[in-house]
């Protein structure tokens, strides 16, 4: 088919798209190699990657699978870093509430941070009709989705013939403090920060029962609502400078 | 490291992630008209996790080494004359990447500052 004949609302979103999905490669290569070193087979790895589709989530699963952390920690641990996404939901659902059931299954499999980011300022821009708005999604998602999947089976073969000496699982951290440093922007967020990180460490080195540091890497969690915890304190008693942390929700509603 | 879980544990752990995710990302798209907002307290609270999580998931493997914390990345002494030693490699090369990472945020810019200076600490120094 020619590119005239694609409607232009996909190849508006396969456009916008291009440039973030670039962005994701190295991502995806770290997730897949991480995923490898870990222990999983090529095709768990990439099982894990169609079901959940969630980089940072799939990372910490595999980074936590590779340390034997309780089941539970790893679930819960995986679940957490998607909670976000509930704000994209209810900030881009009225845009999918003409679509039918499928339409809206697919949507929301396919909503990542990205794919939200591109969609409602498109839809914002140009106020495209409901058939218009589902294309334009499922074509800047679905190139977000084949470009994260084909950077992570890419990761997937390549991971298995790095030297150790590398230290290629050094990348799996590098990713997280990638995303750590644009989500601290005013000082609650950094509160959460510093007292998720310091509390998590704390958890791993003071000595308890016969061992040293908490079982299961129950650390990760404890620091983690440590963390929320502080950054509620500290938004409350400080006010002011709590509606920039980067959140999308607001302008919606 | 390789995990010592069994495919059936490493299956479950992706379905029911997957699952959960699924129901996360679709909550609102399925429920609007009855439900139409995140409560603001949640939101507010949401705001913060990414921040928690990814330091609690960064800062111990910066500093954590051998189950007791090691918070010196360069070792200074002048006892004979100054010299500058490599104290924590990982907390070195992760503050050089913490660093790239708050002037281009970016991913990409981000592993390459850390992991080269992870080879230039190993292979070069």
């Amino acid at each position: 088919m020619p590119v005239s004949h694609v409607p232009p609302a996909v190849r508006r979103g396969v456009r916008d798209a291009t440039p973030v999905a670039v962005g994701i490669i190295p991502f995806g290569l770290v997730t897949g190699v991480a995923s490898v070193e870990a222990g999983l087979s090529p095709v768990q790895a990439v099982g894990l990657s169609f079901l959940a589709f969630a980089g940072a989530s799939q990372l910490a699963v595999v980074d936590l699978l590779g340390r034997n952390a309780a089941l539970a920690v790893v679930v819960l641990t995986g679940v957490v870093i998607n909670l976000r996404m509930l704000m994209f939901s209810a900030s881009i659902a009225p845009y999918f509430r003409a679509f039918g059931a499928r339409w809206k299954t697919l949507s929301s499999y396919l909503l990542t941070d990205q794919a939200y980011a591109l969609a409602v300022s498109w839809y914002r821009e140009e106020d495209p009709d409901p058939t218009a708005r589902f294309r334009y999604f499922v074509a800047a998602g679905g190139s977000l989705w084949v470009v994260w999947q084909a950077s992570l089976v890419v990761g997937v073969f390549a991971g298995a013939n790095v030297p150790a000496s590398w230290g290629l699982e050094f990348a799996v951290p590098l990713v997280f403090l990638g995303l750590l440093v644009p989500a601290v922007s005013n000082r609650p967020t950094l509160a959460a920060a510093v007292v998720g990180g310091g509390v998590a460490v704390a958890g791993d080195v003071v000595a308890v029962g016969g061992g040293t540091g908490l079982p299961y890497n129950l650390s990760l969690i404890v620091g983690a609502v440590a963390g929320v915890l502080a950054g509620v304190v500290v938004s409350a008693a400080g006010d002011g400078d709590e509606g920039n942390a980067g959140s999308p929700e607001e302008a919606e509603h | 490291m390789p995990t010592d879980y069994g495919p059936v544990a490493v299956w479950g752990v992706a379905v029911v992630v997957g699952l959960i995710t699924f129901a996360v990302r679709g909550s609102f798209v399925y429920l609007f008209g009855r439900v139409e907002t995140v409560p603001p307290r949640v939101t507010r609270a949401l705001r913060f996790v990414p921040p928690a999580v990814f330091a609690a998931l960064v800062v111990p493997s910066l500093v954590v080494v051998d189950g007791s914390a090691d918070l010196v990345p360069v070792a200074v002494s002048a006892s004979e004359g100054l010299s500058v030693t490599v104290g924590n490699e990982r907390l070195l090369a992760g503050l050089v990447a913490a660093g790239a990472a708050w002037v281009t945020e970016d991913v990409f810019a981000t592993i390459a500052a850390g992991m080269l200076t992870l080879w230039l600490l190993r292979f070069v120094v």
